[in-house]
């Protein structure tokens, strides 16, 4: 493989694009590695979307560079995009036509493969019929979709258009996955289904960069988190690092009121939430060990940790 | 891609509809003039019916005249106006982009089908109009056809004029499908490019029958259409053939130019 498999899979420098006097993302330098699964978070309406068009292409950026996979876009769209598969605000299909009539055009629309940058002619990417029909039964089998039969996508419920959608996305075997709120309009247990598949993939290799507005989604499935706001990255960190610890110290006691005598804090304080006691500037060994002594018995101490969605709600606030 | 473009053209009802519909027409009034035997008089109604009467192999050229107008015109624009703003509206475009298929690429595979929808309406009207004059009107006993100038045609003739006839409307057609292909790369409704082409037809339609339009009249992107009625006259006065040939060209070369330009520049939000 070339040496562009070592560098990021996606890195932008300074990224801004501007509809008129919008500025809808400013100064973004994303940088997402391989093997990544990147949760891309921010509200409605921060950009997300605007960054994803722009990495893909479709929009062009005001100023700014993109690399995807190593190379320039939209520069290297050409050579870049045969390798990426997308899912971009919802699925997009011809209505009149069945989800296997929908990918054979997409499929036959495009390159058969690119010689993009280490790309190997593999034999799975002869564009024979056979292998063509092949790859479009393994990426239907993939998402769920394999006994739709022929049906028209007009007949299709929200959730198995969505899986039509990453179906089209899987459909080249791609080694960038770029989803775009992915498990929209489907049920709990499809949203299972795709993350295990997404999990699956990513595992054998294949980076995911998920934007999404949902926290507890990004939260079960990214181990590197991007989050926007109003156009600006706010933070850019793995996930454990975002949860990391706080600083301050949780002490559950049975008797609140004399905790806070021994620890010498006014009764009653700010410090006290729910039955109890947040601390700073002390560590689980110290208090408890002061708590002791005086007497007050100890329920539980830990040194707290923020969740995902506090990280995220002070960052965009 | 203009394979997969053709595909989608065969594969989708509404072509055969439109088509079938724009046969109907010239259809019933074939079956009204055989049954009635009452012909428009000559320089009154539809261009050539009142010819056919006497020979229904001229049919064909009076059934494209009877579409000309307003009917074909509509096919061509819905056909042109949906290309790039329908597969914004369904949601496809940013798909084929990210395929990746070139901008320049999918819209030259677009050009080509409406070419080729355009081509298949005219020549469908044209069998069609052949098929119902023979066997509606029936020929006029003899294997020759007299001209609006009273001279005789022999079928080689009628055959080589109804070609060049054909060619000659779906090239005024394409002029007309590259405006609405133009506001097809602007707006992402179809309908508002189909109807945007339209509007410009009927404005043509109506300042080429202005006096004081005069001096931009023979620009006007219809002023002539009607000009293949010469390809019955003999000899063929080629002037307005010609010049409307000319004339479709600039419209075509200048709309799809413009188109090309916006297209591949633009971002694409649909």
């Amino acid at each position: 493989m070339s040496a562009g498999e070592e560098r990021a899979v996606v890195a932008t420098r300074a990224l801004t694009k501007r509809f008129g006097k919008v500025t809808a993302v400013d100064a973004l330098d994303l940088l997402v590695r391989p093997g990544d699964r990147y949760g891309f978070l921010g509200p409605n309406g921060s950009g997300k979307t605007t960054t994803v068009r722009m990495l893909l292409g479709l929009v062009h950026a005001t100023s700014g560079d993109i690399e995807v996979l190593g190379r320039p876009v939209p520069r290297a769209a050409r050579e870049v995009l045969p390798e990426v598969g997308a899912l971009v605000e919802g699925p997009g299909a011809y209505p009149h036509l069945s989800a296997r009539a929908n990918l054979r055009l997409l499929d036959a629309a495009g390159p058969a493969r690119s010689g993009g940058a280490g790309a190997e002619p593999l034999a799975a990417d002869t564009g024979s019929r056979r292998t063509r029909r092949r790859r479009i039964e393994d990426a239907l089998e993939q998402v769920g979709l394999a006994d739709v039969g022929r049906r028209p996508v007009r007949t299709y419920s929200l959730g198995m258009k969505q899986r039509l959608g990453l179906a089209s996305a899987l459909l080249r075997g791609p080694r960038l996955l770029v989803l775009d709120e992915p498990t929209n309009g489907l049920d709990p247990r499809g949203i299972v289904e795709i993350r295990d598949l997404l999990l699956g993939l990513n595992a054998a290799g294949t980076t995911v960069f998920l934007s999404s507005h949902l926290l507890a989604e990004v939260e079960l499935f990214c181990t590197r988190i991007g989050v926007l706001d109003r156009g600006r990255l706010v933070a850019q960190d793995d996930l454990d690092a975002l949860r990391g610890p706080t600083g301050r110290t949780l002490v559950r006691v049975e008797d609140v009121a004399a905790a806070e005598q021994a620890l010498g804090l006014a009764p009653g304080g700010d410090t006290r939430r729910d039955g109890e006691l947040a601390l700073d500037g002390t560590s689980v060994a110290d208090v408890t060990d002061r708590l002791v002594r005086a007497g007050v018995r100890v329920l539980e101490a830990a040194p707290e940790r923020r969740t995902l969605e506090q990280s995220v709600l002070e960052l965009t606030t | 891609m203009i394979r997969v473009e053709l595909r989608k053209l065969v594969g989708r009802p509404r072509t055969w509809i439109s088509i079938g519909l724009l046969c109907l027409l010239p259809v019933v009034v074939a079956v009204l003039l055989s049954v009635t035997e009452i012909a428009p008089r000559p320089g009154q109604g539809p261009t050539l019916l009142s010819a056919v009467l006497g020979n229904g192999a001229l049919f064909p050229a009076a059934a494209l005249g009877i579409v000309l107008p307003f009917f074909l015109p509509i096919a061509v624009a819905v056909q042109a106006g949906e290309s790039v703003a329908g597969e914004a509206s369904a949601g496809t475009l940013r798909y084929l982009l990210v395929r990746p298929v070139g901008r320049t690429r999918l819209l030259v595979a677009k050009l080509v089908s409406i070419i080729a929808f355009t081509l298949l309406a005219v020549v469908a009207v044209a069998v069609v109009g052949y098929v119902a004059g023979v066997t509606l009107l029936g020929t006029s006993g003899t294997l020759t056809t007299t001209t609006l100038a009273g001279t005789t045609l022999t079928p080689a003739d009628l055959a080589w004029r109804t070609g060049v006839m054909v060619l000659y409307i779906g090239w005024s057609m394409v002029g007309l499908a590259a405006v609405s292909m133009f506001l097809s790369t602007i707006t992402d409704s179809p309908i508002a490019a189909a109807l945007g082409g339209l509007a410009v037809l009927v404005s043509s339609t109506v300042l080429v029958a202005l006096d004081a339009a005069g001096s931009v009249r023979d620009y006007l992107p219809t002023r002539y259409w009607l000009a293949w009625v010469d390809l019955f006259r003999d000899p063929v006065p080629w002037g307005d053939l010609t010049a409307g040939v000319l004339v479709q060209t600039g419209y075509v070369v200048v709309l799809l130019g413009a188109a090309w330009a916006n297209f591949t520049t633009r971002d694409v939000t649909s």
